[in-house]
C-alpha cells in the first residue's frame, strides 16, 4: 500500500501535464473568472425619458447616476427617440417615468416606471434591470421609512449577502466546486484508465493485491493534492479579490474533504466503465464537467431553469456543495444551516464509493 | 510427474467469435511449455483464463492446484505473469518498477534477488533510467524480472518475443533455460514457429483449437510425408510451377528453398521429369527433415 | 536496370545521437530489398526519411527519380506504404477502404470500381463485402492492406513488418503476392523479424548501430559469414552492437 502511494506520487510529479492540470489550470481559472470574466457592470450608459420631472423622479435618476454602475448619457424628450438611441449602441438602458410620478407615489401608493434594456446581450440586460430595480427598491424603502408611510409593500432587496454586488464572490464557490470536481474525478479516472491501457492493470489484477488497496492507493494522493488545491484557491481569492473569510473555516475544510472524496469516488466509477485514457477524459468532460457547470447553479441560476432541469439539478452533487460553500463563506453559516446539504453530500459519497468498489472488476 | 496446469474443455466466445473451442491440455511441473500459433489463434485469451483474468464459458482449469475461477485469490499469490505488451510503468525508473512489483507481492528485491540476478544484472547499470526509455530487449528483461520477483510457481509469458529482434529473442530463450527448475513451470506463447524447438513440449494452436500437443521432436517425427527442398536459379518461376503442378500435394516458400510434398511416389517422379523438361537452371531436389513450421502448415490444411 | 532508390552518405542526427550514420545504397527497379536490423538500429528513422516524412541532416537522396529535399510531394505520389500497425480502417467496409485510398491518390471512380472487383475476386472476399474490415481474419486483412498500398501503382512500396504475427500459410501467400508485384516491376522495400523471409529478398542490408554493416545477396552473405542460414548471419552482426537504445 505504501509502495503504491509512493509510486502514484512519483508518477504524478513526473508528468508535467498532470501538474499543469493540477495547479496551473485552477490558478488560471480563478484569475480568469475573477478579472476578465467578471459580470460586474461598470459605467453603463443609460438614458432617461422623464415625463414628470418632479422630486422623486429626479432623485431616482441621481441615485442611479451616482452609482458606480451607471452613467447618465442624456435626457430624452419623446418616445420616438428611444429606438434611435438604442440603435446607436452606446446606451444600454432607458428609464421612462410616467407623468406625475411623485404625486402618484404619495397619493395612490403606486407609481409606474418603465425600464427598457438592450437585450441583444440577455445576461447583461438581465443584470442591468436587476441593478436598476435594486436601486429603485432601495430608494423606495428610504422614502417609505423617512415619511413613515404605511401600507406599501416593500420588496425584499435581493443582493443582501453580496451588497456590493461583486460577482467574483458568486464565482469563487462555483470555481472551487468545478476545480475540485475536475482535478479529483478526471485525474483519478485517467490514471486508472492509463494502467489499463498500458497493461499494468493486468499484472496488478493477477497479483494478490486487493481492489480496495488499488482504489485507496489511487485516491489518497489525490485527496491530498486536491486539498492543497482548495487551499490555494481560497488564499488566492482572499488576497486577490478580498473574499470574506469570516465563516467557520474548519467547517468549510471538512466539507471540502467530503466533497473531494465524493468526486474521487465518482472518478473511480468513471474509470471502471472506460478502458482508455481518452474515454475517461471524454466521459469526465461531457458526463461530469459540463452538467456540473450548467446545472449546478454556477452560471445559470437554478430558479430560472425549466422545471425538468430544476429537478435534474438535484442529482448534481456540486449544486449542494455550492450551496454549502456560499452559505459558509458569504452568510457565515454554521453546521446547523448546512446539515441538510451535508447529509445529501454524504449520501452521494457513500453511494459512489459502494458503486465503484462493486463495479471495480477483479478480472478483465 | 506432478501436473502444474490442467486445462479441461475450456471454451470462450466473444460475441459471435469463438476464441477458444474446447481446449484440453496438461502441463507438467518444471516444464517449459509453448503455445505456438499465429495472432488470433486464442493464445492471449487462454493465458488470461489461466491467470484468472477472465472466466471461461465452459470447462475448468486448474493451475498449481487451484481452480482459476473459484480459488483465484490463492492462485494470484503464486502466479507470475508477463502480458503481451511489456507492461511497465514508463515513467518510473527500472529500479522503481522492480521495487513496486516486489511491494505488490509483499516481498522485497533483497529477499529474492538471487532469482532474478542473472537477468537483472544485465540491466542494473541502467537502474536509474526510466522504463519508457529502454530498448525492446531491455524492457523485456525488466518485465521478466518483475514477473519473477515474488518467486512464482508458474510463470505465464504471453508472446514475450513478438516484435523483438532475432538477437534479443535468442538471449531471451537462453534466460528461460537458465530459469528452468523443478520449482518453476514456464508457459510461453509465441507466433514464431522456430521457437518451438526451445520448449520441452508444445501445443500447436490455430483458430481456437489445438492441432497437436507433443515434444517438438515427436511433432516433427509425426510428419507423414516425404519432404523435399527444391532449388534453382529462377525461384519465382519455380514457385509458381511447383504450386500449380498437378503432382504437388503442397509447396511453400521456405527460406532459400521451396518445401515440397508430392501426392505420391509416382507423382514425384512425374514432377521431376516435368521440371527437367522445362529447363529450370541448376534445379536441385533434396529430401529433408521437416521443421515445426512444415508440420504446422500440414496440420492447418488437414 | 533503372535505379529507383539512390542514397548517398545519408546522415540523420537527433542532437548528439547519430541515428543514421553515413548510409549509402541503391535499389533497382523490381528488386526486393530486405532492410534488416536489430531494434533501435535506425531502420525506422531511415524509412521515414525515404518516405519523405522526415528530412535528413545531410546526404544526397533520390527516390523514384525525385529529389528528397525539393520534390517531396512527387515522391509521395510514387510510393506506397504499409505496416502492421497502420493499414486499413477497421470501421469501414472493404470497398469503402479501397475507395478512400484510391481517392487519396486521385484515381478515377471507374478505376476504383475495377480495382475493388479485382481485389475482392483475388482474395475470395465475396462473403465479406458488406462487412467491416475489423471482422476479417488478420491474414486476409494484411493481404488486402498490401493490395491497397499499391492501388496507385507506385514505383516503390515500403513494407514495415508486414507479416508479423500472421499464420505460416498466409505468410507465404503474402510473399507470393510480393513476388508477383516485384515481377511487374514494382520495387519492394521490406523489413521483417522473420529470418527465413530475409532469404526471399534479392538483396539484404543489415543495420547495426546506425550503420549498414552488410549489404549483399542472401547467398553471398551466408558465404561471407560462413553460416548456413540468415539468422546466424544476423546474429553475428547484431551482436556487435554497442549502443543500448
Amino acid at each position: 500500500m505504501k509502495d503504491f502511494i509512493i509510486k502514484e506520487f512519483k508518477q504524478i510529479f513526473r508528468d508535467y501535464r498532470s501538474m499543469v492540470i493540477l495547479f496551473g489550470i485552477p490558478i488560471a481559472q480563478v484569475l480568469l473568472f475573477g478579472f476578465a470574466l467578471t459580470m460586474d457592470l461598470n459605467d453603463v450608459h443609460f438614458a432617461v425619458l422623464d415625463k414628470s420631472k418632479d422630486e422623486y423622479s429626479k432623485k431616482i435618476v441621481d441615485k442611479i447616476n451616482s452609482s458606480d454602475y451607471f452613467i447618465l448619457d442624456q435626457n430624452l424628450n419623446s418616445e420616438s427617440e428611444i429606438t434611435k438611441i438604442f440603435e446607436k449602441g452606446i446606451v444600454k438602458e432607458v428609464i421612462v417615468f410616467e407623468s406625475n410620478f411623485t404625486e402618484n407615489f404619495i397619493k395612490k401608493g403606486t407609481a409606474n416606471l418603465q425600464i427598457i434594456a438592450d437585450a441583444s446581450d440577455p445576461n447583461t440586460a438581465n443584470m442591468l434591470v436587476n441593478y436598476t430595480k435594486a436601486i429603485v427598491d432601495n430608494f423606495q424603502q428610504t422614502i417609505v421609512t423617512e415619511n413613515s408611510l404605511k401600507g406599501i409593500v416593500i420588496p425584499q432587496i435581493e443582493f443582501k449577502y453580496n451588497s456590493e454586488l461583486k460577482s467574483v464572490f458568486m464565482f469563487v464557490p462555483g470555481i472551487i466546486t468545478i476545480i475540485l470536481m475536475l482535478v479529483s474525478a478526471m485525474m483519478t479516472s485517467i490514471s486508472i484508465a492509463r494502467e489499463k491501457e498500458l497493461g499494468t492493470m493486468e499484472i496488478l489484477l493477477v497479483s494478490p493485491i486487493k481492489p480496495i488497496q488499488i482504489i485507496v492507493g489511487k485516491v489518497l494522493p489525490y485527496v491530498l493534492l486536491s486539498f492543497i488545491n482548495f487551499m490555494v484557491i481560497l488564499i488566492l481569492s482572499f488576497w486577490v479579490f478580498g473574499m470574506p473569510m469570516d465563516g467557520n473555516m474548519f467547517l468549510l475544510l471538512v466539507e471540502a474533504v467530503l466533497y473531494i472524496v465524493m468526486s474521487l469516488a465518482l472518478g473511480i466509477f468513471i474509470s471502471t466503465v472506460s478502458n482508455s485514457q481518452q474515454t475517461a477524459m471524454l466521459l469526465s468532460m461531457f458526463a461530469l464537467l459540463l452538467p456540473t457547470i450548467l446545472l449546478s447553479g454556477f452560471i445559470f441560476p437554478i430558479e430560472n431553469m425549466p422545471q425538468i432541469l430544476q429537478i435534474l439539478s438535484n442529482i448534481m452533487p456540486s449544486k449542494w456543495f455550492i450551496i454549502i460553500v456560499k452559505s459558509i463563506m458569504l452568510k457565515q453559516g454554521s453546521f446547523i444551516d448546512v446539515w441538510k446539504e451535508t447529509l445529501i453530500l454524504i449520501s452521494f459519497t457513500v453511494f459512489f464509493i459502494v458503486l465503484s468498489i462493486k463495479k471495480f472488476k477483479i478480472r478483465l | 510427474m506432478n501436473l502444474s496446469v490442467k486445462i479441461s474443455n475450456i471454451s470462450k466466445k466473444f460475441n459471435a467469435t469463438i476464441a477458444l473451442n474446447s481446449i484440453n491440455c496438461e502441463i507438467n511441473k518444471g516444464e517449459i511449455f509453448g503455445f505456438i500459433g499465429p495472432d488470433g489463434a486464442g493464445k492471449t485469451t487462454l493465458f488470461r483464463i489461466l491467470t484468472s483474468l477472465i472466466i471461461p464459458d465452459t470447462g475448468t482449469a486448474i493451475v498449481d492446484g487451484d481452480n482459476v475461477v473459484s480459488d483465484y485469490k490463492l492462485l494470484r499469490n503464486k502466479l507470475g505473469y508477463m502480458p503481451g505488451r511489456f507492461s511497465l510503468y514508463q515513467d518510473l525508473t527500472v529500479e522503481e518498477n522492480l521495487k513496486f512489483f516486489a511491494g505488490v507481492f509483499k516481498t522485497s528485491i533483497k529477499e529474492n534477488y538471487h532469482l532474478i540476478e542473472p537477468i537483472y544484472k544485465q540491466i542494473e547499470p541502467f537502474k536509474n533510467r526510466r522504463a519508457g526509455k529502454l530498448s525492446g530487449g531491455m524492457k523485456q528483461k525488466l518485465a521478466l524480472s518483475c514477473a519473477l520477483i515474488h518467486k512464482p510457481n508458474v510463470l505465464f509469458l504471453d508472446e514475450p518475443t513478438t516484435g523483438v529482434d532475432a538477437v534479443s529473442r535468442k538471449e531471451f530463450w537462453e534466460m528461460l533455460k537458465h530459469l528452468k527448475s523443478n520449482e518453476l513451470t514456464i508457459v510461453v506463447s509465441t507466433p514464431y514457429m522456430d521457437e518451438a524447438a526451445q520448449c520441452d513440449r508444445v501445443a500447436l494452436i490455430q483458430k481456437g483449437e489445438i492441432l497437436d500437443i507433443n515434444t517438438p521432436q515427436n511433432i516433427v517425427n509425426s510428419f507423414s510425408h516425404k519432404l523435399f527442398a527444391l532449388k534453382c536459379d529462377n525461384m519465382y518461376e519455380l514457385n509458381i510451377e511447383s504450386q500449380t503442378n498437378k503432382n504437388t500435394h503442397s509447396a511453400y516458400l521456405f527460406g532459400e528453398t521451396i518445401h515440397w510434398v508430392a501426392k505420391s511416389e509416382e507423382c514425384k517422379m512425374n514432377f521431376i521429369s516435368e521440371i527437367n523438361a522445362k529447363n529450370f537452371k541448376n534445379f536441385e531436389i533434396l529430401q529433408i527433415q521437416p521443421s515445426i513450421e512444415d508440420c504446422f502448415m500440414e496440420l492447418m490444411t488437414k | 536496370m533503372e535505379t529507383v532508390v539512390e542514397v548517398k552518405n545519408l546522415v540523420k542526427k537527433f542532437g548528439n545521437f547519430v541515428a543514421n550514420d553515413n548510409l549509402t545504397f541503391e535499389v533497382k527497379k523490381g528488386e526486393i530489398f530486405g532492410f534488416l536490423g536489430a531494434n533501435g538500429a535506425g531502420k525506422t528513422t531511415a524509412i521515414k526519411i525515404l518516405c519523405g516524412l522526415s528530412t535528413p541532416t545531410s546526404g544526397e537522396l533520390n527516390i523514384a527519380g525525385f529529389n528528397i529535399y525539393t520534390e517531396r510531394e512527387k515522391i509521395k505520389k510514387n510510393i506506397g506504404y504499409m505496416s502492421q500497425k497502420f493499414s486499413l480502417y477497421d470501421d469501414l467496409t472493404i470497398a469503402e477502404n479501397i475507395k478512400f485510398y484510391g481517392g487519396i491518390y486521385g484515381l478515377s471512380l471507374k478505376k476504383i470500381k475495377e480495382k475493388t472487383i479485382k481485389y475482392i475476386e483475388a482474395l475470395n472476399l465475396e462473403q465479406y463485402t458488406k462487412k467491416m474490415v475489423a471482422e476479417l481474419p488478420l491474414g486476409i486483412k494484411q493481404k488486402l492492406a498490401f493490395m491497397v498500398s499499391v492501388i496507385h501503382e507506385p514505383k516503390i512500396v515500403f513494407l514495415d513488418e508486414p507479416t508479423s504475427g500472421v499464420d505460416p500459410i498466409t505468410r507465404r501467400q503474402f510473399w507470393d503476392m510480393i513476388y508477383n508485384e516485384a515481377n511487374k516491376g514494382t520495387t519492394i522495400f521490406v523489413t521483417t523479424h522473420y529470418m527465413d523471409e530475409a532469404e526471399y529478398c534479392n538483396r539484404i542490408s543489415i543495420m547495426v548501430d546506425g550503420k549498414i554493416e552488410a549489404l549483399d545477396t542472401p547467398a553471398n552473405l551466408k558465404k561471407t559469414f560462413n553460416s548456413n542460414n540468415m539468422e546466424n548471419v544476423f546474429i553475428q552482426l547484431a551482436r556487435k552492437a554497442t549502443r543500448i537504445d
